[in-house]
């Protein structure tokens, strides 16, 4: 492998063995889950803060403004001075609310983003969990995000909120099987669920050029199922701030509020992590055919570079998508899924299986 | 087998339809000359209003001290909000005459909504708009302004 340099896997069993040498195995285990933790924990904080700055300058400068440009050198500062003050921001307790269900919710919504993140691989051998079925796992753990909006629209205790939340639900309900689906067809062209299998059999060419057209057509519906599923623009109907206030979280405020809003972003930026991962070829460098020069060129720049650059392009495009489109109408969203997604997908799955029974691809 | 002609179109319209609208919004985020923010506090010295702008009514003197103001009344009329206030005067003009002149021109521009109804209507176009705007004060009494500066005359051959 040329990218050998830039391998962590000796890093990280150097510390596991030095760890296992000083303190019993038990031990071992509860620290490295601390570093762990908060190695993502932090990683969790500065992307989210970075994204809501980036969504914001992006969004501006697609409508012709400037955007933050107050606090700092071109506002750069600004989403630091947004969180300290919605840390300072009073809890607004509300009347007839579930309450225990009502701090339930943002958790909810954070631990499933949290949970996602942790499968996902940043380069070579950084990567907290490699599960022998990753894919299907940041699948499953991401989709239930959607009980934590549930929850938070039920127990607010108002009409806004609940109509917010069962939008919600039937929108996951749909667009999980498009997300699914979309998925699929690269597993039956990777052979395996395991994310970091997925990521080296994209060696010699990422899944998205490998795949010919049906590759592409599933990167597209990846795209648009999981915009949705995130909640976002053009889908944001559980939001809707012009017909629902704010949706599922009209009555958050101060940190739960934040965690909402901090949930959204990581949630995009996993959906972006996932997507460069399976069809743009995680941190794999871009390689072309026998252009050895140009290949050894990039295989100097670090696969963490790859990685983020390919994730921010992809979360690019969907910021994109926000700040083009106007929102759906429930009617049409379903319409959207069910009539075209839906098979679209489904011929593209066949077409997919036939290409590699008959090893069409490369 | 028309039907499933027809949904594929569907699909590539649609498809165009967002492509096209992407196409905007991407030309403008790839252009930052396009942005039209102004950074005005920054850029106070180089900002320069369009011409339309309706700042405050201003009475244009020439060089001689000299306006185009008859006293005649016809914009205090016409001011919906009675912002204007003309008061006249009488003078002795050089063959002896007594003729009608204005002592002071008020313009209240706390009051003004900026209509522009005195400047169109102003038979002699003695009124005009300018660009200034940063109309912010600490006293209300000084929103009050006497347009018409200390010593000015009508300019010669108006009235004809």
């Amino acid at each position: 492998m040329p990218f050998d340099i830039y391998d962590f896997t000796s890093f990280t069993k150097w510390i596991d063995t030095g760890l296992q040498n000083s303190m019993s195995p038990f031990w071992t285990i509860v620290v490295e889950m601390l570093i762990i933790g908060v190695l993502i924990l932090t990683f969790y904080a500065l992307i989210g803060l970075f994204l809501v700055y980036a969504e914001r300058k992006v969004c501006a400068f697609m409508q012709n403004r400037l955007g933050p440009n107050r606090v700092g050198p071109f506002g750069i500062f600004q989403t630091i001075a947004d969180l300290v003050k919605l840390l300072l921001v009073e809890l607004i307790p509300i009347k007839n609310a579930d309450k225990f269900l009502f701090n339930l919710a943002p958790f909810i919504v954070i631990i499933a983003s949290f949970m996602a993140i942790a499968a996902i691989p940043f380069a070579k051998g950084l990567h907290a969990i490699d599960l022998n079925i990753g894919l299907f796992y940041v699948i499953a753990v991401s989709a239930m995000g959607v009980i934590g909006v549930l929850l938070a629209g039920w127990s607010s205790n108002n009409k806004y909120s609940l109509i917010g939340a069962m939008r919600s639900g039937a929108q996951i309900v749909s667009y999980e099987l498009s997300v699914g689906l979309s998925l699929i067809t690269v597993v039956i062209l990777a052979g395996s669920m395991q994310l970091s299998e997925i990521v080296l059999a994209q060696a010699d060419g990422w899944f998205i050029f490998k795949g010919h057209i049906p590759a592409f057509i599933a990167f597209i519906v990846f795209l648009v199922a999981s915009t949705a599923e995130t909640n976002r623009g053009p889908f944001d109907l559980a939001e809707a701030e012009s017909e629902l206030t704010a949706g599922y979280h009209t009555e958050y405020s101060g940190i739960k509020f934040a965690f909402f809003f901090l949930a959204e972003y990581m949630n995009m930026f996993i959906v972006a992590s996932i997507a460069a991962t399976v069809f743009l070829g995680g941190w794999m460098p871009f390689h072309v055919g026998h252009w050895d020069g140009f290949n050894h060129i990039m295989d100097f720049i670090p696969p963490f570079i790859w990685y983020i650059v390919k994730t921010f392009f992809v979360i690019f495009l969907m910021m994109w998508f926000k700040w083009t489109f106007p929102r759906l109408r429930i009617d049409q969203l379903l319409t959207l899924e069910w009539k075209y997604l839906l098979p679209i997908n489904l011929v593209n799955i066949l077409i997919m299986s036939f290409i590699v029974l008959m090893g069409w691809h490369y | 087998m028309r039907s499933i002609i027809n949904y594929i179109k569907e699909i590539i319209l649609g498809v165009w339809s967002l492509l096209k609208g992407m196409k905007v919004t991407g030309s403008y985020f790839f252009r930052p000359s396009t942005i039209v923010t102004q950074k005005y506090p920054d850029n106070r010295k180089e900002l320069v209003m369009f011409e339309r702008f309706k700042g405050e009514v201003v009475m244009p003197h020439n060089e001689k001290n000299e306006h185009k103001c008859t006293g005649c009344g016809i914009c205090e009329i016409n001011c919906p909000n009675g912002t204007i206030e003309v008061i006249s005067k009488t003078v002795l003009t050089e063959d002896g005459k007594k003729k009608r002149a204005i002592d002071k021109h008020i313009y209240r521009l706390g009051m003004c909504t900026f209509c522009a109804l005195c400047v169109k209507s102003c038979p002699f176009n003695a009124l005009a708009f300018s660009q200034e705007f940063e109309h912010a004060i600490f006293n209300r009494a000084l929103l009050i302004k006497v347009l018409n500066k200390p010593g000015s005359q009508l300019m010669k051959g108006v009235e004809q």
